[in-house]
């Protein structure tokens, strides 16, 4: 189960400036490669892919695989043309989806 | 007075390292039965991604790693190509692998006209000390590829 996502940005740039956005969300990535105590291996689960975009428009896509550590980070960097809201879309194994916005003003 | 050293207590020192490491390694919970990955694995991955085009590794595409890793479990990874990010000069993907894992995908990033730079970092789990390979794809179907090693102190064993 993953909890709340965290996402850092600035609050406001220059129109066209290029900004960097951290994004965290807690999710015990399950690899599918471990066992229990039994023996029996524990079933895959993992945040399998992260979208962004911004007013609509595609930012930056990660397809990700079980190779990616638990509380999945990234860090990517958006060339910002107008005020606008980003969306953050984290898709789930169990098909679940976690989702954030968060405004940007562009002076 | 010297003390002197009994060959048959050197023998069971080295008895008992040998049983440690193992033990620790068994602790460690490696997961058993399942093959890691061999570069040529991963090497088969590149071409795929590649679309039959020779991989460049003339330094255009940057794979930040550590030398060393302590917890394979979360390694710190940062890949950046350097583009205009428009037109030809346009970074639509980078893929990252490691080829020691038991599976050598990691993720792929996907950039647009809006990243402004193709930069991406990320943390990623590695099994053991392996390379880590970075392939770059560009708008006009060029593709560069870095490559680096990253000693494992523990292994990050999918968990």
């Amino acid at each position: 189960m993953a909890s709340k996502p965290r996402v850092k940005l600035p609050k406001s740039a220059s129109a066209g400036e290029v900004i960097t956005v951290k994004t965290l969300i807690s999710h015990e990535m399950e690899s599918g490669q471990r066992k229990d105590k039994n023996g029996e291996v524990i079933p895959r689960q993992i945040i399998n892919k992260f979208t962004v975009t911004f007013n609509e428009k595609p930012v930056f896509e990660a397809d990700i695989e079980p190779a990616i550590s638990s509380n999945p980070y990234f860090e990517f960097s958006v060339k910002v043309p107008e005020s606008g809201t980003f969306h953050f879309k984290w898709e789930d194994d169990d098909g679940s989806v976690y989702e954030t916005e968060e405004a940007i003003e562009v002076a | 007075m010297v003390k002197e050293v009994h060959p048959m207590e050197m023998n069971r020192r080295s008895v008992l390292g040998i049983v440690g490491a193992a033990t620790t390694v068994a602790a460690i919970g490696l997961p058993v039965g399942i093959a890691n990955a061999t570069p040529e694995d991963a090497m088969a991955k590149v071409r795929e991604f590649a679309g039959g085009k020779e991989p460049q590794t003339g330094g255009k595409l940057t794979l930040n790693t550590p030398e060393i890793a302590e917890n394979g479990n979360s390694v710190p990874v940062g890949v950046s190509v350097d583009s205009a990010m428009e037109g030809d000069d346009m970074v639509e993907e980078i893929m990252i692998l490691a080829d020691g894992n038991p599976n050598p995908d990691v993720v792929t990033f996907k950039f647009t006209e809006l990243s402004g730079e193709a930069v991406a970092e990320t943390r990623m789990r590695l099994a053991k000390t392996q390379d880590v390979v970075a392939v770059a794809k560009m708008a006009n179907g060029d593709v560069h590829m870095a490559k680096a090693p990253v000693k494992v102190t523990i292994g990050g064993c999918g968990g």
